[in-house]
C-alpha cells in the first residue's frame, strides 16, 4: 500500500509534466487540425534554455531558490515562445490550405531540424545538472516503505496548478481566448468578424510553446539529466495523453495527461521498466481504436 | 494573387524593408542568444559554461541581410507592376518536361546501373556504396506505395524493415533455412505485420495513423533490444549466412562434396564476386518492386488507391471499401519492406536494433518525398543524392540530419508535390475537359483589348 502510495506520487508528478505539453498539442490540434510535430523537440528546447539559465545564474551568484527560479521559468518561457513562433511562421504557416500531408511532413522535417540543431549546438552528451531544490516530507517513516513527497514534487504540482488555472482563465474571460475559440470553430467566419486569424494562431503556438518550457524546466530538475533526444519520447507521450483526453479539449489534455503519467509509473513499477515506453503507445493505440474521440472529447463530423 | 491586384507600378519602401529585416535579425537574436551564444560544457566540477558570442553576431547579421535581400526582390519584383503569369500553361509545359525526363530516364539509369559493375572505375568502395544506395532506392519505392499510391503516412516503414531483416536472421539461426526460402518468408512476416497492425488503425484520420504507425516502430525496436533470449538485445545478431548463387556458395574453398562459385565457372577466386552479385541481387529486387508497382497502378486495386488518396468520401460512395483498399497497400508496402530487410541482413551478415531507428524512417520518407510522391524516377534520383550524397561527405555527418531536416520543411514549403512532382492520374475520364487553352487565351486577350 506504502508502495502505491508512493507510485501515486510520482506519477501525479509525472503526469503535470506530460499534461503541460499535451495542452501545445491539443490547442494546435484544435485551432489548425493538424499535429506539430515539432512540439517535443520546443520541450527539450525549453529543458536546455532552463539548464543554461541555471548555470548561469550559478555563475552570477544568484542563488536564492525562488529568485532563480523565478528567472529561470521567465527565460526559458520568452525563448522558447520565440521558437514556437519562429517554427510557426516558417514551416506552417506557407502551407495553410497546402495538400493534407504536407504541414504534418514539414513538421516531422522541422523536429529533425530541431533535434540536431540542439545536437550540433549543446553536443551530444548527455548533460547532467546537480539538484537545485532537495529534501521533502517523509510520511511513516518508522514502515518498511516510507514514503517520500520532496518539495520539489510540490512546486512541480503546484506550479502546473497555477499555470492550467491561468491557462484556462485566459482562454475562458479575455478577448484573445474568445478569438481563439472563435478560430476553433470556424476561421473563415472569425476573419469575417474581424479577427486577425493569422496572429491568433501564431499566439496559440507561443503560448503552447511557454508552458512546454515550463514542463522542460520541470524536466530538468526532476530527472537531472537531458539529452537532445528526450523530446521525441516525451512529445509522443504527451501527444498520447492529448488523444488519450480528446485532442482539442484543454481539460482533456491535463487528464490525459494525468493518466498517462500514472499509467507509465505503475507499469515501471509493477512489471516491467524496460517495456514503459511500450504501455504508452499501446494505450495510444487502443485508444484511437476504441474511443477516438478520446475520454472528454466531441465527435469530429467530416462534411463534403 | 497578391501581385495582379497592385496595378500601379510603385517605389520601393526602404524604411520600410529596414524594418522588416530588423525584427527578423531581432527574432534570430532571440533563438541564438542562448542556444547558440553559451555552450554547456563538461568540466572537472560538473558542468560550466563557454560563450560564443560572434557566432551570434554572425547569424544575426546573416538573418538581416538575408530578409533584406529576401523583401528588396519582392518589392522590385511588385514595383514592376502585374505580371501575368499564365500559372496553367507553366504547369502543363513542368509536366510534359516531367514526363519525358521519366520516360527517357528511366531505362537509361536502369541501363547505366546494368553495367556499373563493369565499369573499370568500379572499385569495392563504389560496388558497396551502389548496393548501399539501392536498398533505399528499394525502400523508397516500397514507401512509396503506401505514401505516394494510397496516401497513407507511414512513419513506422523501418519497422517491417526491421521485421524483415530480423526473420531472416532468426530463421538461418534458428531452423537453419537459407536466403532463398527466407526471402519470401521475410516478406510474408512483414506483410502480416503490415495486416496487423493496418487492420486495426487503418480507419483512422491521416495525421492519427501517423503517429500510430510511428509508435508501432518504436514497440517493434523495444521489443528487439529487450528480448534478449530471442533477439541477442542489443548486442544483435552475427554470422547470417550469405546467399549462394543456385547453389554455388561463395568461399574460397568449397565444403565438401558442393562446388564454389569460382570453381564451377573456372574463375580465379575473388571477394569481389559476392559483391557484385548482391549488387545485381538488390538490383533486380528494386526493379522487381519498381515493376510491380507500375504494373499494380493500371490495375483496378492501384487506381482505388490513387483515387483514395484524392478523395476518401467519395470513393466510399462509390462502393470502394476504404479499409480492405489501404489495407493491401498497407501490406504489400511492408512486403517490400521485408524483403529489403533480408537483403540488408544478408549483405551486413549483423544486424543489430540500431539500424531501425525513426531516423531511418525518416530518412526513407525524406526520399520519397522530396522525389515527389507516386513519382518513380523521382524516388531513384532522391536516394542516390540523399544517401549517395551523403556518402561522399562523411565528414559532414554531424550536419547531415540538419540539412535533411531542413530539406523536408523547404521541399514543403516551396515544391510541396517534390522535386519530380507526378500527380497525374493514372486514368482520365475525359481526357480533355473544356476549350483548349489557345481558344481561352484568344477570349481573355481579346477582352483586353
Amino acid at each position: 500500500m506504502e508502495y502505491f502510495i508512493q507510485q501515486l506520487i510520482n506519477g501525479v508528478t509525472l503526469g503535470s509534466i506530460y499534461g503541460l505539453i499535451a495542452i501545445g498539442y491539443t490547442m494546435v490540434y484544435g485551432i489548425i487540425g493538424m499535429i506539430n510535430f515539432a512540439h517535443g523537440d520546443v520541450f527539450m528546447i525549453g529543458a536546455f534554455l532552463s539548464l543554461i539559465a541555471f548555470l548561469v545564474l550559478g555563475i552570477i551568484g544568484i542563488t536564492w531558490i525562488p529568485l532563480a527560479l523565478l528567472v529561470v521559468l521567465l527565460v526559458s518561457m520568452l525563448i522558447a515562445s520565440v521558437y514556437g513562433w519562429t517554427v510557426e511562421r516558417l514551416a506552417y504557416r506557407p502551407l495553410r490550405g497546402s495538400f493534407r500531408l504536407a504541414p504534418l511532413i514539414s513538421a516531422i522535417g522541422m523536429s529533425i531540424f530541431l533535434q540536431n540543431y540542439v545536437q550540433l549546438l549543446q553536443g551530444a552528451r548527455v548533460r547532467p545538472m546537480p539538484p537545485v531544490i532537495s529534501g521533502g516530507f517523509t510520511f511513516l517513516e518508522g514502515s518498511d516503505f516510507p514514503i517520500t513527497v520532496s518539495y520539489l514534487q510540490i512546486v512541480i504540482v503546484l506550479l502546473t496548478i497555477a499555470l492550467m488555472t491561468g491557462f484556462a482563465l485566459l482562454i475562458a474571460r479575455t478577448s484573445l481566448g474568445r478569438a481563439q475559440r472563435g478560430c476553433e470553430q470556424d476561421r473563415t467566419m472569425s476573419a469575417l468578424l474581424g479577427i486577425n486569424v493569422d496572429r491568433t494562431i501564431s499566439l496559440t503556438f507561443v503560448m503552447g510553446a511557454a508552458l512546454a518550457a515550463v514542463a522542460g524546466m520541470m524536466f530538468v530538475l526532476y530527472y537531472g539529466v537531458i539529452d537532445f533526444y528526450i523530446g521525441f519520447l516525451a512529445g509522443i507521450k504527451a501527444f498520447t495523453a492529448a488523444v488519450l483526453g480528446g485532442i482539442g479539449s484543454l481539460p482533456g489534455a491535463m487528464l490525459g495527461g494525468l493518466l498517462i503519467g500514472l499509467i507509465e509509473t505503475y507499469w515501471s513499477a509493477y512489471f516491467s521498466i524496460e517495456y514503459k515506453d511500450v504501455a504508452a503507445f499501446a494505450i495510444l493505440v487502443l485508444v484511437l481504436i476504441f474511443r477516438p474521440t478520446g475520454l472528454l472529447g466531441k465527435p469530429e463530423i467530416e462534411k463534403v | 494573387m497578391m501581385i495582379e491586384s497592385n496595378n500601379n507600378p510603385r517605389g520601393i519602401d526602404i524604411a520600410g524593408l529596414l524594418k522588416e529585416s530588423a525584427i527578423a535579425a531581432l527574432v534570430a537574436l532571440g533563438l541564438t542568444i542562448v542556444m547558440l551564444g553559451l555552450r554547456t560544457v563538461d568540466t572537472t566540477t560538473g558542468l560550466g559554461i563557454t560563450t560564443r558570442w560572434p557566432l551570434v553576431a554572425v547569424a544575426v547579421i546573416s538573418v538581416f541581410a538575408g530578409r533584406l535581400l529576401f523583401a528588396f526582390r519582392r518589392e522590385w519584383k511588385a514595383s514592376k507592376g502585374p505580371v501575368s503569369r499564365d500559372r496553367k500553361e507553366e504547369e502543363d509545359r513542368a509536366a510534359t518536361i516531367i514526363k519525358r525526363f521519366s520516360t527517357i530516364g528511366g531505362p537509361v539509369f536502369i541501363a547505366f546501373a546494368l553495367v556499373l559493375p563493369l565499369m573499370p572505375f568500379a572499385d569495392r568502395y563504389v560496388i558497396d556504396i551502389a548496393t548501399y544506395v539501392l536498398i533505399y532506392v528499394m525502400l523508397g519505392w516500397g514507401l512509396n506505395i503506401v505514401v505516394g499510391l494510397a496516401g497513407l503516412l507511414d512513419l513506422g516503414y523501418v519497422a517491417f524493415y526491421a521485421v524483415g531483416a530480423y526473420s531472416y536472421a532468426l530463421f538461418a539461426f534458428y531452423f537453419d533455412l537459407s536466403f532463398w526460402v527466407c526471402l519470401p518468408l521475410a516478406g510474408l512476416c512483414a506483410a502480416s505485420f503490415g495486416v496487423l497492425l493496418g487492420f486495426p488503425v487503418l480507419r483512422l484520420r491521416g495525421d492519427y495513423l501517423a503517429i500510430v504507425t510511428l509508435g508501432f516502430g518504436e514497440i517493434i525496436r523495444i521489443i528487439l533490444l529487450n528480448w534478449y533470449k530471442f533477439t541477442n538485445g542489443p548486442d544483435g545478431i552475427s554470422g547470417i549466412p550469405r546467399p549462394s548463387f543456385f547453389g554455388l556458395e561463395f568461399k574460397r574453398t568449397a565444403v565438401e562434396g558442393t562446388q564454389t562459385f569460382h570453381q564451377f565457372f573456372d574463375l580465379d577466386y575473388s571477394s569481389m564476386h559476392r559483391l557484385i552479385f548482391l549488387y545485381y541481387l538488390i538490383l533486380i529486387l528494386a526493379l522487381i518492386t519498381n515493376f510491380f508497382t507500375l504494373r499494380i497502378r493500371k490495375m483496378p486495386v492501384g487506381r482505388a488507391w490513387e483515387a483514395l488518396r484524392e478523395d476518401e468520401i467519395a470513393c466510399r460512395s462509390l462502393g470502394i471499401n476504404p479499409t480492405n483498399t489501404k489495407l493491401t497497400a498497407f501490406a504489400l508496402g511492408a512486403m517490400f519492406a521485408g524483403f529489403a530487410g533480408s537483403f540488408f541482413a544478408t549483405r551486413q551478415a549483423f544486424i543489430s536494433p540500431e539500424s531501425f531507428t525513426f531516423i531511418e524512417s525518416a530518412v526513407i520518407l525524406a526520399i520519397v518525398v522530396l522525389g515527389g510522391m507516386g513519382s518513380q524516377v523521382g524516388v531513384a534520383i532522391a536516394a542516390v543524392l540523399l544517401i549517395g550524397g551523403t556518402e561522399l561527405f562523411r565528414g559532414l555527418e554531424e550536419y547531415r540530419m540538419l540539412a535533411f531536416g531542413g530539406l523536408m520543411v523547404a521541399i514543403m514549403v516551396w515544391k510541396p508535390r517534390g522535386l519530380l512532382a507526378h500527380r497525374e492520374p493514372t486514368i482520365k475520364l475525359h481526357p480533355d475537359k473544356g476549350p483548349p487553352p489557345e481558344a481561352i487565351k484568344a477570349v481573355t486577350e481579346g477582352e483586353g483589348k
